[in-house]
C-alpha cells in the first residue's frame, strides 16, 4: 500500500495557466527521508507516494510520528528527501516556493507579535521580493474573508487563538498561491472555534478555488474536511492507504450527524488501528 | 497600549453596559492613582525617620547630616552641584552611547557568525570578572586624565549586559517564524531586520535600562581616580572634608539624574515597543 493514486470527482481548472491541466498541484513518488542521529538513523518517510490534483483537498491523517508533518514540510521545501522527487505544479519546492504558489499555515499561528492584524497579512508582500501571483487579493479583502473585519489594527496579543490562526490563513493567501499547506492549524483550540473554523476554512477553499493538504489527528476534522484522506502509518512513516470521502458538498457541520458521516468515519478509525 | 485595546470594536468587555463600564474605569484609575502615590507615602515617611533619628539621637552633622541640612546645602551649593553634574552627565551618556551601540553590533556579528561568538564570547566574559575599580586606573593610564577614561569605563560598564541581552533577543526567534520566513522566499537580509532585530527590541531596552543605571556608576567611579570636577570627584572631596550634608546632596543630585536618565529610557521604550507581549512575558 506505497502508492496512492488521488482520484477526484471534479478536476476544476483555476484560470488560464501555462501548464497542462493535468499537471497535479502536488506529486511524489517514492520519497524516503531518513535522519541521522545519535541512536542510528530515523526513517521518517519510506517509500511514500502521493498525488494531489489542483483545486482538491486532501487531509493527512495517522498517529503521531507517522510523518504527516514532515511531508508536508517536504512538499514546502523546508526539508529535502533522501530519495525520490517531489513536484509541485510540475516543478521543484523550492522553484514553486520563489515563486509563491505554495502557502503554509503553522500550528501556533506564527504571527510576529510586533505587527498588527493587517500588517501580518502583508508581511509576504514585503519580503521574498513581494511580488505576488495571479490569485492575488487585498489584505482588506482576505481579513474580511477569514471573519476579521475590525481588527486590522489589533496585535496578536489582543486575539483569541482562533483568531490568530484566521490571521494565519489571511497571510498565506494573500499572494494568491494554488498550494495551500496546513499542519494542524486548528490542533490548539477548543473544539467550538475549531468546528467554526472547519466549515468557513470550506468555505475559503471553495471561493479561493486553491489546493489545500491539511494535516490533522483528528478522525472527524479530516473525514469532514477532505475530499480524499491519506492515511499514514507510523515507524517508518509509510502511506497506509489513501480513502476517498464521498460526502455531498457543500458540507456543513450537521453532516457529522448524518449516518454516510458516520460510517465514513468509522471506516478511516478501523484503518487507523491497524497503522 | 490602552489605545489599541479600546480601538478593537469588541475590546471593552462592558461594551453594552456603560455604568458598569465607567465603574471598571473608575476602579483603575484609583489603582493607578494608589501605585503612583504609596512609593512617595514611604519614601516621605523614610525621611521623617531619618530626620527624627538625627535628632532623637543627637548625631553630629559629620557622622550623618539630617534631611533639613541636606535640602539647605542642595539649595546653597545647586549652581556648584550643577556644574560638577554636568562632565558626568557627558561621560555617562556618551558612554552609554558607546557602550551600548558595540555591544549591539558585537551582538549582531555575534548571531551571524557563530565562530566570532566562539572565539570572543569567553573574552568578553573575562573583561566583565575585572572589578570596576580594577579596570579604571588601567584606562586612566591608558586613556590620560580627561573625560575619555571616564567614558570608557561607563561605556564598559553598559556593554555586557546589552552583548548579552541582544544576543539572546536576535537569536530567540521560533522555528516556526524562521520556517515562515523561508517559505515566503525572505533574504538573510529580510529575516534580520524584519525578525530577529524586531524580536530583540524587548531584550534590548531591558538591557538599557539597566545600562541607564550603572553608566552613571562608571563615570562616577572613574572620576574617584584622577579628577578634580564632577559627582565622584565631589564625593570623594566632601568625604575628605568630612562635609556629610554636602555628600548627601552630591548624591541627590547624582541619584535624581541616573533616575531621570532611567525614565527617559523607558519612555523611548513605550514608544517603539507597543505591542506588550515583551512586557507581559
Amino acid at each position: 500500500m506505497t502508492r496512492a493514486m488521488a482520484a477526484l470527482a471534479l478536476d476544476q481548472e483555476t484560470g488560464p495557466t501555462p501548464m497542462p491541466a493535468s499537471t497535479p498541484a502536488v506529486d511524489c513518488r517514492n520519497v524516503s527521508i531518513r535522519f541521522t542521529t545519535e541512536r542510528g538513523t530515523v526513517t521518517a518517510l519510506d517509500g511514500v507516494n502521493v498525488r494531489v490534483p489542483r483545486g482538491g483537498f486532501l487531509s493527512l491523517l495517522g498517529p503521531s510520528g507517522c510523518g504527516k508533518s514532515t511531508l508536508l514540510r517536504l512538499i514546502a521545501d523546508l526539508v529535502q528527501p533522501s530519495s525520490g522527487t517531489v513536484a509541485v505544479l510540475g516543478e521543484p519546492p523550492a522553484v514553486a516556493r520563489s515563486r509563491r504558489e505554495i502557502g503554509f499555515v503553522f500550528q501556533d499561528a506564527a504571527l510576529l507579535p510586533w505587527r498588527s492584524v493587517l500588517d501580518n497579512v502583508r508581511l509576504p508582500l514585503e519580503v521574498g521580493g513581494g511580488q505576488a501571483g495571479a490569485g492575488a487579493r487585498s489584505a482588506e479583502a482576505l481579513i474580511k474573508l477569514v471573519g476579521l473585519a475590525g481588527w486590522e489594527k489589533a496585535y496578536p496579543h489582543e486575539l483569541s487563538g482562533g483568531m490568530r490562526q484566521r490571521v494565519a490563513i489571511a497571510r498565506a493567501l494573500i499572494y494568491g498561491p494554488k498550494l495551500l499547506l496546513m499542519d494542524e492549524p486548528f490542533g490548539a483550540l477548543d473544539e467550538i472555534t475549531r468546528d467554526r473554523l472547519n466549515e468557513e476554512l470550506l468555505q475559503i477553499w471553495a471561493e479561493t478555488k486553491t489546493t489545500i493538504l491539511f494535516v490533522t489527528h483528528s478522525i472527524y476534522e479530516a473525514a469532514f474536511l477532505g475530499q480524499e484522506v491519506l492515511l499514514l502509518a507510523a515507524r517508518p512513516g509509510r502511506v497506509r492507504e489513501l480513502v476517498a470521502i464521498d460526502l455531498p458538498s457543500p458540507r456543513r457541520l450537521a453532516l457529522r450527524e448524518t449516518a454516510p458521516f458516520v460510517d465514513q468515519a468509522a471506516r478511516l478509525r478501523r484503518i487507523l488501528e491497524t497503522c | 497600549m490602552g489605545d489599541s485595546v479600546v480601538a478593537a470594536p469588541l475590546g471593552g468587555a462592558f461594551a453594552q453596559d456603560r455604568e458598569a463600564q465607567a465603574r471598571f474605569d473608575a476602579r483603575q484609575r484609583r489603582l493607578l492613582w494608589r501605585k503612583r502615590l504609596l512609593p512617595i507615602i514611604a519614601l516621605v515617611g523614610l525621611v521623617l525617620a531619618w530626620w527624627l533619628a538625627v535628632v532623637f539621637f543627637d548625631i553630629q552633622p559629620f557622622i550623618a547630616p539630617s534631611p533639613v541640612a541636606v535640602a539647605a546645602t542642595l539649595k546653597a551649593k545647586f549652581p556648584m552641584l550643577m556644574t560638577n553634574l554636568a562632565p558626568t552627565a557627558i561621560e555617562a551618556v556618551l558612554g552609554f552611547l558607546l557602550g551600548n551601540i558595540a555591544a549591539t553590533l558585537i551582538a549582531t556579528a555575534f548571531v551571524l557568525r557563530r565562530t566570532m561568538e566562539e572565539a570572543f564570547f569567553p573574552i568578553a566574559v573575562m573583561i566583565n570578572t575585572i572589578p570596576v575599580v580594577a579596570k579604571a586606573p588601567i584606562l586612566v593610564l591608558l586613556l590620560g586624565n580627561g573625560m575619555e577614561p571616564k567614558i570608557a569605563i561607563a561605556a564598559l560598564i553598559c556593554f555586557f549586559p546589552t552583548l548579552v541581552n541582544m544576543t539572546r533577543g536576535l537569536r530567540n526567534v521560533s522555528q516556526e517564524q524562521l520556517d515562515l520566513m523561508h517559505v515566503l522566499s525572505a533574504r538573510s537580509r529580510e529575516v534580520f531586520f524584519k525578525l530577529r532585530l524586531q524580536n530583540s527590541l524587548p531584550y534590548l531596552f531591558s538591557a538599557l535600562k539597566i545600562a541607564a543605571s550603572t553608566a552613571v556608576i562608571g563615570a562616577i567611579v572613574g572620576e574617584w581616580i584622577g579628577s578634580n570636577i564632577g559627582i565622584g570627584a565631589l564625593i570623594i572631596q566632601a568625604t575628605y572634608n568630612f562635609d556629610s550634608a554636602l555628600l548627601y546632596a552630591t548624591i541627590v543630585v547624582g541619584s535624581t539624574f541616573s533616575a531621570l536618565f532611567f525614565a527617559l529610557i523607558s519612555l523611548i521604550e513605550r514608544r517603539v515597543i507597543t505591542w506588550n507581549a515583551g512586557r507581559a512575558a
